[in-house]
């Protein structure tokens, strides 16, 4: 019988569902492929939302805001330290060949190309996907994404193109940002460990650089700010299952993004190598 | 089952649901749902937890799409409209969700302006409007304030002056009381009163608790005395005195199990629509 008036007694039972090895995989795989084809749909509806009006200019720069400067004193500090503990490690092996001029030029190679675009991108991962996952993941349980839409606001361009749009703005700077302080970092680390002069440094390490360098550097900050941004959305805007689920998101969208920024990273390389070669 | 034929024509409809399907990975939630809401109508959508009230709702908002049959609001079908016109489209629909669903980050203010501010309307056209609307839900002190300084009570009447701000024919109220305590209860079903017998809106109201929607049937806001008073009749009569009729329609297991006046639900003698009465 029921407890309360309205339980219902007498409900057919449901049969429980056979759980096979194969039924498991074949789900896992549409799972997959139907995770895939709706993260490229929204990455389609972004790319458009981005280069098409309304524009929502107050929430562009308030994202920049905090995703930029927000980020800045972390990158500057990483960047710092970093570009030091380069110095550090190269500098007692060069020193072994009586080469170690050649660590600013090591340095900012290392930095420029791919040290720099790579950890700005996982540092601001680190810190803007799993904050944009969980912002929107706690707006989508607590249905504010749903009475944005009843008030026929597109989230798509009301929450995802600003943050995207702000993090391809700022991500480029803030490499900038960690390339500098990386390549500061080192000069101090060589003037009090490898006793080399400060101009000598910079001298080396600008003479070591040239286009393609810093065209590499500043190209994949681009790819990578869209991955994460994207990343952080989509999770965010799939979230499951709650506040629990607000937490399993901001997780995958940090470790999601990373993987693909890493993964980006290699073929951006390659495809980078081979421009810098035919173009330069 | 018993279940009332819906008498007026289909030119008089505000929301018309017409075999509606809708189904999820765990299984079919709603199985042929149909039923037509007239205009200036309230139709109280009862049921237990999980069989579909919310996400009728939806889809009469457009916001969910039914897998099969069609959803017609205010004359056009949207079950099939592309999302780009849909986002137009709900411009003439209010939606009070359950929890309020306010935006967190905005004051009261820009919360209850957002549709507004949306269409860049004028900052000194805005302020009146919302004062005008905050004021018909006795907020008008919060219009500083941020929701997570609200009560829960105040967060649903906040809600409802969202809705409300464009002046939608249609408002759809989402377990507009569910949590409350009876008093606050009240305060909202005077609310949802004012709101039909002042403005005359359609709604369809979704709740678990059957004296909201004796409450909606049984009493009307007088404008005139600017008291809620007893409603004489109900119906047809009341149609005729411009009072809006109150219907019921209890959903079970993904079908509409039920759908009739105030009356007959007070008086059947089914079992399982006695649980609802007791």
């Amino acid at each position: 019988m029921a407890d309360t008036p309205l339980q219902v007694a007498g409900r057919e039972e449901k049969a429980e569902p056979q759980i096979t090895v194969a039924g498991v995989l074949v789900n896992g795989l549409k799972g997959a492929v139907s995770n895939v084809q709706d993260y490229a749909i929204l990455c389609g509806r972004t790319l458009y939302a981005i280069v098409t009006p309304p524009f929502y200019i107050q929430d562009i720069l308030q994202q920049m805001d905090s995703i930029g400067a927000g980020s800045l004193p972390i990158i500057l500090l990483c960047g710092f330290f970093i570009g030091a503990v380069m110095v550090l490690q190269t500098g007692s092996q060069f020193t072994r060949f009586g080469q170690s001029s050649l660590t600013g030029d090591v340095v900012a190679i290392a930095l420029v190309r791919e040290l720099g675009p790579s950890l700005s991108g996982l540092l601001v991962t680190g810190r803007c996907a799993t904050g944009i996952a969980s912002e929107l993941g706690s707006m989508l349980v607590t249905e504010q994404v749903d009475a944005m839409r009843a008030m026929g606001t597109d989230p798509i361009r009301k929450l995802v193109a600003p943050r995207t749009i702000a993090t391809l703005l700022t991500l480029p700077l803030l490499t900038a940002m960690i390339d500098f302080t990386g390549l500061l970092g080192g000069c101090v680390a060589s003037v009090f460990s490898l006793r080399l002069s400060a101009i000598e440094f910079w001298r080396r390490a600008i003479d070591a650089l040239d286009f393609a360098d810093i065209m590499q550097g500043f190209t994949k900050p681009i790819f990578f700010a869209f991955i994460l941004a994207t990343i952080g959305c989509y999770k965010g805007l799939t979230v499951r299952g709650g506040t629990q689920g607000v937490g399993r998101a901001t997780t995958q969208a940090a470790v999601l993004s990373s993987v693909l920024i890493i993964v980006a990273d290699a073929f951006l390389t390659k495809v980078a190598l081979f421009l810098a070669d035919k173009l330069f | 089952m018993p279940s009332a034929a819906t008498s007026s024509s289909d030119a008089n409809l505000a929301i018309k649901f017409d075999r509606v399907h809708l189904g999820f990975e765990e299984g079919d939630i709603l199985r042929g749902v149909s039923f037509a809401v007239q205009e200036r109508e309230t139709l109280v959508l009862l049921g237990e937890t999980g069989t579909g009230k919310t996400l009728s709702l939806k889809l009469a908002a457009g916001l969910l799409r039914p897998s099969e049959g069609n959803i017609q609001v205010l004359g056009r079908d949207i079950s099939s409209m592309p999302e780009r016109d849909l986002l137009a489209f709900r411009r003439q629909i209010g939606f009070v969700f359950q929890e309020g669903a306010l935006f967190d980050s905005m004051t009261v203010g820009d919360n209850v302006a957002y549709r507004l501010l949306e269409d860049k309307m004028k900052d000194e056209e805005i302020e009146p409007r919302v004062r005008e609307v905050l004021r018909f839900v006795e907020l008008e002190h919060t219009i500083d304030l941020v929701p997570p300084e609200l009560s829960g009570g105040m967060r649903r009447r906040v809600s409802i002056a969202r809705a409300l701000i464009n002046q939608p024919p249609i408002v759809l109220y989402d377990s507009p009381t569910a949590g409350l305590d009876p008093v606050t209860s009240q305060t909202i079903i005077t609310l949802i009163l004012r709101l039909r017998d002042v403005y005359g809106v359609t709604a369809l109201l979704a709740t678990q608790r059957l004296q909201d929607g004796f409450a909606l049937a049984n009493f009307r806001f007088d404008a005139a005395t600017k008291r809620v008073v007893h409603n004489t009749s109900n119906g047809t009569a009341a149609a005729a005195d411009r009072i809006a009729a109150t219907r019921f329609l209890v959903l079970r297991e993904g079908g509409v199990y039920f759908e009739g006046e105030p009356e007959e639900l007070a008086e059947t003698k089914d079992e399982y629509l006695k649980r609802f009465l007791v």
